[in-house]
């Protein structure tokens, strides 16, 4: 199955909530909502994100084609307490993008279609 | 009337956000509601420490000259603004509000309220007397730990004081701690009558005021998706919100304005900051983000639907702010060739030097700005021929001697350290008190009572 990077399949935004970022990944096309559910797993993230996070929940909106992210223990402390520069989280989000899925070939090809447009 | 609108305008995202927004948004197009939220987590703290140094301040004080520029207009139009630009100090933030209006013959026509009783810092002791420990939500620890360090500590109250403001006919309404939903939730009820225990009625009234609390970020700031389609940032249009009665409502923005308001601006506005979709917990009540029901309905235009709610809690959340210790972040930047080599070597002769000196930090944090200091490990490979890399050192612990001691060990490594060195003209770092956040819970019945809402004199 070829591999195809979440940034072509979805699109992201992340806060915080003292030193738990979460990551809300929303599919750019509904139709590849089910893709993610199937792929974009909490064991999956949790392995992305080693030694960066201290575990993972995932919660599901189809409603909005999204997964929601909790990544504890992301922040180094959270809030006023991080030396980190991005201490609140905020771009967790296209951190995510960054993950490589399978993707079924039809997908791999409509996405290049897309891209090469 | 069941096709009645309201209008619900977000003017202010944060304490800090773009001053022309509440100014547009009035005079932009028609809305029946201003609100603006100023208050983020620690907020409180820095304000309790401007009013401990001065009785007459502890609020958002950028917020009286704001208000001097739109009373006119409000007056004019007969906006209501409301907001939590009040801090630990909503008295004095109204009595300067109505300061202005006097200066502009104004304070006959426009009734000014404050909402007070947010504030337990003074009740402290007396609350934790009475068996309320006030652990921390996120490690369990009492309150009593840190009891000597606390530097603020309010309970966030919902919509019920906001609604009796409006209800005695207050035009702008000054609270202390009530939430950011709340300010838009408030007008809701007051203006359609809804029953504050038709759930589904404060949940849509929660998400209405979810989407616009964060300002332009559901109006195109800060979108990810199609970036580069976003138009006009430099005037940006804030959300408005177009509720009518049966609770559902239109995100929109002022013709005219830069941005956009479309599916994915309002989604990645839902999904900012969220926990359990299930359970977005609120004063006044449950949301469940996962009934949420999205519809384009135009340019600039999304409906949104179905939302449903549960009954609220018996507690209350408190924010409470102490005082954790200090800390400082220093920065070099190191040029091609071998860039990040030569951040690296110095960061090394940087940490030699301050064990040399003995210095003890609760942490020492090295990032390399342009390698890695977003994404981590995450990051791949440094690209050896990287122009330039910004070497980040931050250090945070209980001794300030040490923190400021490290503060002057950043300088001298540009003529003792690696070589192509620059951008140190900004001097010494500052050393900064760090203010940590403690989140608990109190029984609301322990809050309520004290609340109160005051129409001032004009």
């Amino acid at each position: 199955m070829p591999k195809v990077q979440l940034r072509w399949l979805a699109h992201a935004r992340s806060g915080d909530k003292g030193d738990t970022a979460n990551v809300g990944l929303i599919a750019l096309d509904p139709a590849w909502y089910p893709l993610l559910v199937k792929e974009v797993t909490r064991a999956r993230v949790a392995r992305h994100f080693k030694g960066m996070v201290k575990g993972v929940d995932r919660f599901e909106l189809p409603n909005l084609s999204a997964l929601n992210f909790l990544l504890h223990g992301a922040l180094d402390g959270g809030g006023t307490i991080s030396l980190k520069t991005d201490a609140q989280g905020k771009v967790y989000s296209t951190a995510l993008l960054r993950l490589e899925i399978d993707v079924p070939p039809a997908v791999a090809r409509q996405l290049k279609r897309t891209r090469a447009g | 009337m069941t096709d009645r609108i309201v209008r619900v305008a977000a003017g202010q995202g944060f304490w800090g956000d773009w001053l022309e927004a509440p100014v547009r948004q009035v005079q932009g197009g028609p809305i029946d509601y201003l609100m603006m939220d100023y208050l983020a987590e620690v907020t409180m703290s820095i304000m309790q420490k401007q009013k401990s140094r001065d009785p007459r301040y502890g609020y958002a004080r950028d917020f009286v000259p704001l208000m001097e520029r739109i009373l006119p207009d409000i007056a004019a139009k007969g906006i209501k603004v409301t907001s939590n630009a009040g801090g630990v100090n909503p008295r004095a933030c109204a009595e300067a509000v109505r300061e202005a209006a006097r200066t502009l013959g104004l304070s006959e026509r426009v009734k000014i309220a404050l909402v007070s009783g947010d504030d337990i810092l003074p009740r402290l002791d007396e609350l934790l007397a009475k068996g309320h420990a006030l652990r921390d939500l996120d490690t369990g620890r009492p309150l009593t730990d840190i009891r000597d360090k606390v530097l603020s500590a309010n309970a966030y109250l919902g919509m019920a004081p906001m609604v009796e403001a409006l209800r005695r006919g207050a035009q702008v309404v000054i609270t202390g701690r009530v939430t950011d939903t709340g300010l838009t939730l408030g007008p809701l009820f007051h203006e359609f009558g809804w029953d504050p225990q038709d759930w589904d009625k404060v949940a849509a009234g929660t998400v209405a005021g979810h989407i616009i609390e964060c300002g332009a970020q559901s109006s195109g700031g800060n979108l990810l998706r199609d970036w580069r389609k976003v138009k006009g940032l430099a005037n940006p249009g804030f959300p408005i919100v177009e509720a009518r009665a049966d609770g559902s409502f239109t995100v929109t923005k002022h013709p005219g304005t830069g941005g956009v308001v479309n599916l994915a601006s309002v989604t990645e506005q839902l999904v900012y900051e969220m926990g359990d979709p299930h359970t977005y917990i609120t004063p006044d009540g449950i949301a469940d983000f996962t009934s949420i029901q999205l519809k384009a309905a135009g340019r600039d235009r999304v409906r949104v639907s179905g939302i449903r709610g549960r009954p609220r809690t018996d507690m209350l959340k408190v924010s409470i702010a102490y005082f954790y210790g200090y800390k400082a972040v220093g920065t070099l930047v190191y040029s091609w060739p071998e860039a990040y080599d030569k951040a690296r070597a110095a960061d090394r002769i940087l940490r030699r030097r301050l064990d040399d000196l003995g210095l003890r930090f609760e942490q020492v944090l090295t990032e390399y700005v342009g390698v890695d200091a977003t994404h981590g490990p995450l990051s791949g490979p440094p690209d050896p021929e990287a122009p330039e890399v910004q070497l980040r050192v931050g250090v945070r612990g209980p001794d300030k001697a040490a923190v400021e001691r490290f503060t002057r060990e950043i300088a001298p490594l540009v003529l003792t350290g690696p070589p192509s060195v620059t951008g140190f003209a900004g001097g010494r770092p500052e050393v900064q008190e760090v203010v940590a956040y403690w989140p608990a819970l109190i029984d609301r019945t322990e809050i309520e009572p004290h609340v109160r809402v005051e129409v001032l004199d004009a």
